[in-house]
C-alpha cells in the first residue's frame, strides 16, 4: 500500500498521467458496513445482478450492470464492508486484491465509488485516505443525506470535493434523492483524483486527525443524536421489557409464519389437486401420465405448496434486519452465546442460519479465531432452517390439534413449532459448549457490535430479498428435489412384470425401504417413511415430496390426501420421533459441500454428519418411546 | 501489548476503566490495554486515545453495553471494556442526566 504521507513526490506523478480516454467498464463499490452500500448497488443495479463466490475463497460477490441513459452498461461490483484497507479478515483481504488489481478471476476496477455515512462522517472520512491512494478515479458518496439534514446536521459538498480532489455527492439511496449524481459520475469520463497530501495509513490515530481536518474543512457538523434510535433502544433494551420484546418477538415470527401462509398453503394444494385431475383426465392412461401426475405433481407440489411459509420467514428475518432491531437482538443474546464460549460474532451467521445453513456457514468468514469459526460451522445446521419448516408444517398439521394453550396467541401448534425451534438450538448451544471446553478451545477475540440507527426497511431490499430466496427455492425444488422425485418414481415402477408395474411395495423403492425397516422400526417408521429418509439426505423437504409421491402412487391413500395417509401410517409417538429426527440429522448435501469447502476436508463434515446422526437416532428413539 | 496514550503529559489520577461507567456516564478514553491487533480493530471503530465515550444501554445484567464513541454506538463485553483505560471527563464532573 503506497504512503503518500510520506512521499511528497506523488504529486507530480500522478499530474504527469493522461486521464484515462477508454470508458471505464468495471466499478466497484467500498464502504464501511452500515454505510448503505447495498442499497445503492440496488439503486444502480435493480434486478441486474447476481450473487456468486470468489474463486477460492467464501466471499460473497455481488455482481451488477448499471445502465446508463446513453444504453451504455457499467459493471459494479459490491465489495464486502470495510473499516480499513489494512487486510487482516478473509473480506478485507479480498476488498483489498479487488482494489489493487490482485486478483486474476476479477476484472480490475477502472474506479471506485466510496459509499460513507454522512450522518458519521468524521470517522468514515478515515476509510477515504486510503482509496484515495490508489489513484483511481473516484466519487466519493455521502448516504443518508436525509437524516443528516433532519437531525440538524451539514456539510459543505464542495469544499469538501476540494479538500478531496474527488467527485462528492450527498444522496440518500433509500429515496433514491441524489443518485442521479452517481449515473452522471459513471456516465463522465471519470477523471483521476487530485493528488493530496494524504497521512500514513498504517497510524489510525493520524488517519483519524487527518479525517477530523478534511470534515471541519468542510465546515461539517455531525447531527444530533437519532432521537427515535434513542427511544426505541430505551424499550428494547430495558432491562425487563427488552428480553420480554425479544420472545414476543421470536413467537410472534414464529406464529405468523404459521398461521398467516396457512390459508394460501391450503389455497395451493388444492389449486395443485384440481390441476394435477384435470391433467390426469386429459392424458390417456399410461406410464407417461402417471410419471406427471403422481410421480412429479403430487411430489413437487407437496413442497412448493410451502413456498409461502419459507417467504413469510425471510420477510421477517428481512424486516428484523434491515431495521436494525437484530443487532440488538444480537446484543440481548450475547450472555448467552458466551456462557457457551463462543463469542457474538457467531451470533449472525447462527441467526442467518434459521433461514439456511449454506449462507450462514459463508457468513462465518467474519469470524477472525478458526477455532471458533469451524465451531460455529459445525453448529449452525441445528438451528432451524426454512427447508425444515415444510416436514414440520405438514407433520405439526397432521398430528396436533390446534387448540389454545397459552390463550389464543399460543396454540398448541404453535407450541410444537416453537418447541422444535429451541430443541434445534438447545442442540446447537449443547454441542458448542462440547466443542468449546475440547477440541477447539481457544482465547477469544474482543467482541465488537456497531449498534445501527433504526431505519424502516424498504419496499424495494424486502423484494429483491425475497425474489432471491423464491429463486433458491424454486431451483432447488426444479433441480434436487425434481431429479429424486423422477429416480423415486422410476425405482416405484421397476421391476415391470407382466406389462405392469408392481405394487409400491414389492417394487424397488419398496424393497430398498423395506431393508432399512428393521434399523428404524425402534423409532417408529416404518418402510415408506424409511424412503423419505433416504431420499431427504439430499435435501430434508424432499420427504414431504417422496410421500407425497408415495402415497400418490399408492391406490389405498391415493384419495385421502397426504395429512391422512400419514396419520394411517405413523402413530403419535412416530410423528414426534420423525419431527426430532429431522431437527438434528443433517440431511442436506448444500450444506456437506459448503462445509468441505469452508473447513478444507472432509473430515469435519463427516464428523458432523456422524454426530448430527447420531444424536437424531437417539433423540428419535426417546422420543418414540416416551410418547409412544 | 499496545500502551497508546493520549495523554503524555499525563497530571490526572487514571479512574479506571469504562467498565466503571454506567449508562449515561461519560470519559475520556486513555489508552487500550490490548493486543496490537484488537487495539487497532477498536481504533478503528473509534475507540481512539482521547476520544469522548458515553456509557449507553446495555444488554440485561450490564453485559455487553453500548459505547457511544466518534458518532457511532458500538456494543462491547465486560471483558473488553475493562481493557479499556479512561480518565473522567473534566467537562463533566456531576453524573448527567439518565435519559440519553
Amino acid at each position: 500500500m503506497s504512503q503518500c504521507g510520506d512521499c511528497h513526490g506523488c504529486a507530480s506523478a500522478a499530474v504527469a498521467e493522461l486521464p484515462h480516454p477508454a470508458a471505464v467498464k468495471t466499478v466497484a463499490l467500498v464502504g464501511p458496513p452500515n454505510s448503505g452500500k447495498t442499497t445503492l448497488f440496488n439503486r444502480l443495479t435493480g434486478l441486474r445482478q447476481k450473487v456468486a463466490n470468489f474463486p477460492g475463497v467464501t466471499v460473497e460477490q455481488h455482481t451488477g450492470v448499471a445502465v446508463l441513459p446513453d444504453g451504455r452498461g457499467v459493471h459494479i461490483i459490491d465489495l464486502p464492508g470495510i473499516y480499513s484497507l489494512s487486510p487482516r479478515s478473509e473480506d478485507e483481504q479480498v476488498a483489498y486484491d479487488v482494489l489493487n488489481g490482485n486478483r486474476t478471476d476479477t476484472e480490475a476496477p477502472g474506479a471506485v465509488i466510496l459509499v460513507l455515512d454522512a450522518t458519521n462522517l468524521s470517522r468514515h472520512l478515515m476509510l477515504a485516505a486510503p482509496i484515495l491512494a490508489l489513484g483511481l478515479p473516484t466519487m466519493i458518496i455521502l448516504n443518508m443525506g436525509d437524516d443528516l439534514a433532519t437531525r440538524g446536521g451539514k456539510v459543505d459538498i464542495k469544499k469538501l470535493s476540494e479538500e478531496l480532489g474527488a467527485p462528492v455527492a450527498l444522496i440518500s439511496a433509500r429515496s433514491g434523492v441524489g443518485v442521479d449524481r452517481v449515473f452522471d459520475f459513471l456516465a463522465s469520463t471519470m477523471p483521476k483524483p487530485q493528488p493530496k497530501l494524504l497521512p500514513v495509513l498504517q497510524d489510525v490515530p493520524k488517519c483519524r486527525e487527518w479525517a477530523g481536518a478534511v470534515g471541519s474543512q468542510a465546515s461539517y457538523r455531525a447531527p444530533i443524536a437519532p432521537k427515535w434510535t434513542r427511544r426505541l433502544d430505551r424499550l428494547f433494551l430495558h432491562p425487563v421489557a427488552g428480553p420480554i420484546i425479544f420472545l414476543l418477538v421470536v413467537v410472534g415470527v414464529i406464529r405468523t409464519i404459521f398461521m398467516a401462509s396457512a390459508p394460501i398453503t391450503t389455497a395451493a394444494q388444492s389449486g395443485f389437486e384440481i390441476s394435477g385431475n384435470w391433467v390426469a383426465s386429459v392424458l390417456p392412461e399410461g406410464l407417461i401420465r402417471s410419471l406427471l401426475v403422481e410421480g412429479i405433481w403430487r411430489g413437487l407440489g407437496s413442497v412448493l405448496v410451502f413456498l409461502p411459509q419459507v417467504l413469510f420467514l425471510f420477510l421477517f428475518i428481512g424486516i428484523l434486519e434491515d431495521s436494525g432491531y437484530l443487532a440488538r437482538a444480537a446484543l440481548i443474546a450475547d450472555r448467552t452465546m458466551a456462557r457457551v464460549g463462543l463469542q457474538g460474532k457467531s451470533f449472525i451467521p447462527l441467526l442467518s442460519a434459521y433461514g439456511c445453513a449454506v449462507p450462514a456457514i459463508m457468513s462465518t468468514r467474519t469470524i477472525e479465531n478458526k477455532r471458533d469459526r469451524i465451531a460455529t460451522i459445525l453448529i449452525a445446521p441445528f438451528m432451524t432452517c426454512s427447508a425444515r419448516l415444510p416436514v414440520y408444517a405438514l407433520l405439526i398439521a397432521a398430528f396436533i390439534p390446534n387448540r389454545p394453550l397459552l390463550g389464543q396467541l399460543v396454540t398448541q401448534q404453535v407450541a410444537a413449532l416453537l418447541g422444535l425451534y429451541v430443541i434445534g438450538f438447545l442442540a446447537a448451544v449443547g454441542t458448542a459448549k462440547l466443542l468449546k471446553s475440547s477440541v477447539l478451545k481457544s482465547a477469544h477475540a474482543p467482541f465488537l457490535l456497531e449498534m445501527p440507527s433504526y431505519r424502516w426497511p424498504t419496499v424495494q431490499s424486502l423484494g429483491l430479498r425475497l425474489l432471491d430466496r423464491a429463486k433458491v427455492f424454486l431451483r432447488r425444488a426444479g433441480t434436487v428435489i425434481l431429479l429424486v422425485t423422477v429416480v423415486l418414481w422410476v425405482m416405484a415402477h421397476l421391476p415391470y412384470s407382466g406389462g405392469k408395474p408392481p405394487e409400491i411395495g414389492n417394487s424397488l423403492a419398496g424393497t430398498i425401504g423395506h431393508t432399512i425397516e428393521p434399523l428404524i422400526q425402534p423409532l417408529g417408521f416404518n418402510w415408506k417413511i424409511g424412503i423419505g429418509l433416504i431420499t431427504s439426505l439430499a435435501a430434508r423437504e424432499t420427504i414431504v415430496s417422496t410421500l407425497g409421491a408415495i402415497y400418490g402412487m399408492d391406490p389405498e391413500s391415493q384419495s385421502v390426501g397426504l395429512q391422512n395417509a400419514l396419520r394411517a401410517d405413523l402413530s403419535l409417538g412416530g410423528a414426534f420421533a420423525l419431527l426430532i429426527f429431522f431437527a438434528f440429522a443433517m440431511q442436506c448435501i448444500s450444506t456437506i459441500a459448503v462445509v468441505r469447502r469452508e473447513t478444507g476436508g472432509w473430515k469435519w463434515p463427516i464428523l458432523q454428519f456422524t454426530y448430527m446422526g447420531v444424536l437424531a437416532y437417539i433423540g428419535a428413539f426417546i422420543a418414540y418411546h416416551v410418547i409412544g | 501489548m499496545l500502551q497508546l496514550s493520549g495523554n503524555n503529559a499525563a497530571p490526572e489520577v487514571l479512574q479506571g476503566s469504562l467498565l466503571d461507567l454506567e449508562t449515561g456516564d461519560a470519559a475520556v478514553l486513555d489508552r487500550l490495554e490490548l493486543p496490537v491487533d484488537d487495539a487497532r480493530r477498536l481504533m478503528e471503530m473509534g475507540f481512539l486515545p482521547g476520544t469522548r465515550v458515553i456509557a449507553g444501554y446495555s444488554a440485561p445484567g450490564g453485559d455487553p453495553r453500548v459505547f457511544q464513541v466518534d458518532g457511532s454506538e458500538i456494543a462491547l463485553r465486560r471483558e473488553t471494556a475493562r481493557n479499556l483505560k479512561i480518565r473522567k471527563d473534566s467537562r463533566k464532573s456531576t453524573k448527567p442526566a439518565r435519559n440519553l
